[in-house]
């Protein structure tokens, strides 16, 4: 029994370092070519109402970060599974997710959505009319809220992307 | 000449005057330019200090936003709950089947305690239908990002159902018959285990338990060979004898999980022959499960089969084999609305033809889902049984989790 439990020890990569799986500032760097500019949005009004659409509840922040270079942007967002929340990064290019990275997960079980077989089913998702994702989305037997909170933030972030891009269409400035 | 100079000194002193008066306005300009400059300094500090201030506020609004999200608490509840109506052959019936609640601590980030407290059929207590149970009490240790390590009370890693029961994943107003009679779900023991990733999409569970302890001088032959009436549920439990749960699941593909398990009991008597004479029966469970959903369309099977020592069958002919599967297919018309169908078969005397023990099971029905974890379902159940005692009917349930 000894000898087992120090083999298992021995798989595990790194110790004790909890489920971070992407720091913030390597999802950015990764995300662009050039440096982005990091840039806020007030999450008021109309942008509540939608999350509690999208998401079944009011984004706990009065404001968000988010990067931009052209147009492409760069979100960072926490959403809860069953319990914990999954710190979700979402890149989009126009109108179409170009990238889902989970960041960290601290559920006790679900883990696999931060693989790419599940998160590359996300990219060039748009939103489509009812909100809903434009890509279909399977999901992984005994994560069914893990998935879905991804799913939630992708619309969230897509609906956000929007949001902004319509903001500087028009001569405002949203920070 | 003496006059000459006079008016030129007269003169000088104007525009000495002038200049004095020049410089006076120079200095007065001068001095408030200043002032200006000294206040224009001063409302910046103002500014900034104001900015700060609302910053501040602003991330204390935003801190308290996220505390006032149960998630961010070190101690969470969560819950699910069901009610069911049963109109069969048997009878009719209305029955808060589970209340169950999740009571959950967080030590450290990679130190949690789970648990999961359960009041089964609304009322416990002496002579009463309902029993009080405590399901789960474990603590999981993340000794790394991809490895966890628990010990206490915890559900036996097996089946489809054992450990993810709540009623908006499954169809059914019930729980198929088999996971209830072969796995036995809900099971759970007292022991530790380990359980994580090898490698992208492939888990394992390794567990180390308390076994099971048969009923072997019960009156009714089916108890004393009763696998579901031989969970000990960690209450003062016999502990003569342990048993050990092994599984590893592939979940690599979107929308698939493929698990296959082993279980070994090293006695099912607990070395006690409860005066019958039979102990030291050993066990083997096999059990193997698919779950797939391909957009709309989903399907689950599962095969299990107990293979136990042959001392079994004095207590029960035909128990030391007790086999059950079903097959599930479903579809969704759209995200509230999903219609299944299921079939499946189970035999407790599986090694006795003579036995007339197998039961078999069609059902067909649908979940509504108000809300993605509220559920209505409807079902109809049409069993075939060898020895003649069907039990058809409908089933109206509701169901929660949060």
């Amino acid at each position: 029994m000894k000898h087992l439990f120090f083999c298992l020890i021995l798989l595990s990569s790194q110790l004790c370092v909890g489920a971070e799986y992407i720091s913030e500032q390597d999802f950015i760097s990764q995300s662009f070519t050039n440096s982005p500019t990091m840039k806020s949005i007030w999450l008021k009004g109309d942008r509540q109402e939608v999350a509690k659409e999208m998401l079944g509840h009011r984004y706990p922040a009065l404001r968000l970060r988010y990067w931009m270079d052209g147009t492409k942007s760069a979100w960072i967002m926490n959403e809860i599974g069953k319990e914990k929340p999954i710190t979700i990064g979402v890149t989009i290019e126009g109108d179409k997710i170009e990238r889902v990275s989970i960041l960290a997960y601290r559920e006790s079980r679900g883990g696999e959505i931060r693989h790419p077989f599940f998160t590359e089913q996300f990219v060039g998702a748009g939103l489509k009319p009812n909100a809903d994702l434009g890509n279909p989305v399977d999901g992984i037997a005994g994560a069914t809220l893990s998935v879905r909170a991804v799913t939630n933030i992708s619309r969230f972030a897509l609906y956000l992307s929007e949001s902004t891009a319509s903001e500087f269409a028009i001569g405002q400035v949203s920070h | 000449m003496v006059q000459m100079q006079s008016q030129k000194i007269e003169q000088l002193e104007n525009q000495l005057t002038e200049s004095q008066n020049r410089l006076a306005e120079a200095q007065q300009r001068l001095n408030t330019a200043t002032d200006a400059h000294a206040i224009s300094i001063e409302n910046q500090s103002v500014i900034a200090a104001t900015r700060q201030e609302l910053e501040a506020t602003i991330e204390s609004v935003e801190l308290a936003m996220q505390e006032d999200n149960t998630a961010n608490r070190n101690t969470t509840l969560g819950g699910y709950g069901e009610l069911h109506y049963n109109n069969l052959d048997k009878g009719s019936a209305i029955d808060f089947h589970r209340y169950v609640l999740f009571l959950n601590h967080q030590f450290a980030d990679n130190l949690n305690f789970y648990s999961e407290l359960e009041v089964e059929h609304s009322i416990a207590g002496e002579g009463k239908v309902g029993e009080v149970e405590l399901e789960q009490a474990f603590v999981q240790w993340d000794y790394s990002q991809s490895h966890n390590f628990k010990f206490g009370l915890f559900l036996i890693p097996l089946g489809i159902l054992n450990e993810t029961h709540e009623p908006d994943t499954f169809y059914g107003v019930e729980r198929n018959t088999v996971e209830k009679n072969i796995i036995p779900a809900t099971w759970w023991e007292g022991g530790f285990g380990f359980n994580g990733e090898l490698a992208p999409g492939w888990g394992y569970d390794l567990a180390f338990h308390s076994g099971l302890n048969l009923d072997a001088d019960n009156a009714s032959a089916s108890k004393r060979s009763s696998i579901r009436s031989a969970r000990q549920k960690v209450g003062k439990a016999n502990a003569e004898n342990f048993a050990a749960t092994a599984r590893v699941s592939f979940s690599g593909y979107p929308g698939l999980r493929v698990s296959a398990a082993f279980q070994r009991q090293s006695d099912l008597t607990q070395d006690d022959d409860d005066n019958v004479g039979v102990s030291g029966i050993g066990a083997n469970l096999y059990e193997f499960d698919v779950q797939f959903q391909r957009n709309m369309f989903a399907f689950r099977a599962l095969y299990a089969k107990w293979d136990i020592d042959s001392g079994i069958n004095q207590l029960n002919e035909g128990a030391d084999e007790q086999v059950g599967w079903y097959l599930e297919p479903s579809f969704k018309l759209n995200p509230k609305l999903g219609f299944f169908a299921r079939y499946g078969s189970y035999d407790l005397l599986a090694s006795n033809s003579a036995s007339a023990s197998e039961k078999k099971q069609f059902d067909i029905g649908l979940n509504y889902w108000i809300h993605p974890r509220v559920v209505v379902k409807m079902d109809y159940q049409q069993q075939d049984n060898e020895n003649g005692t069907d039990n058809d009917g409908f089933n109206i349930g509701m169901g929660y989790s949060f």
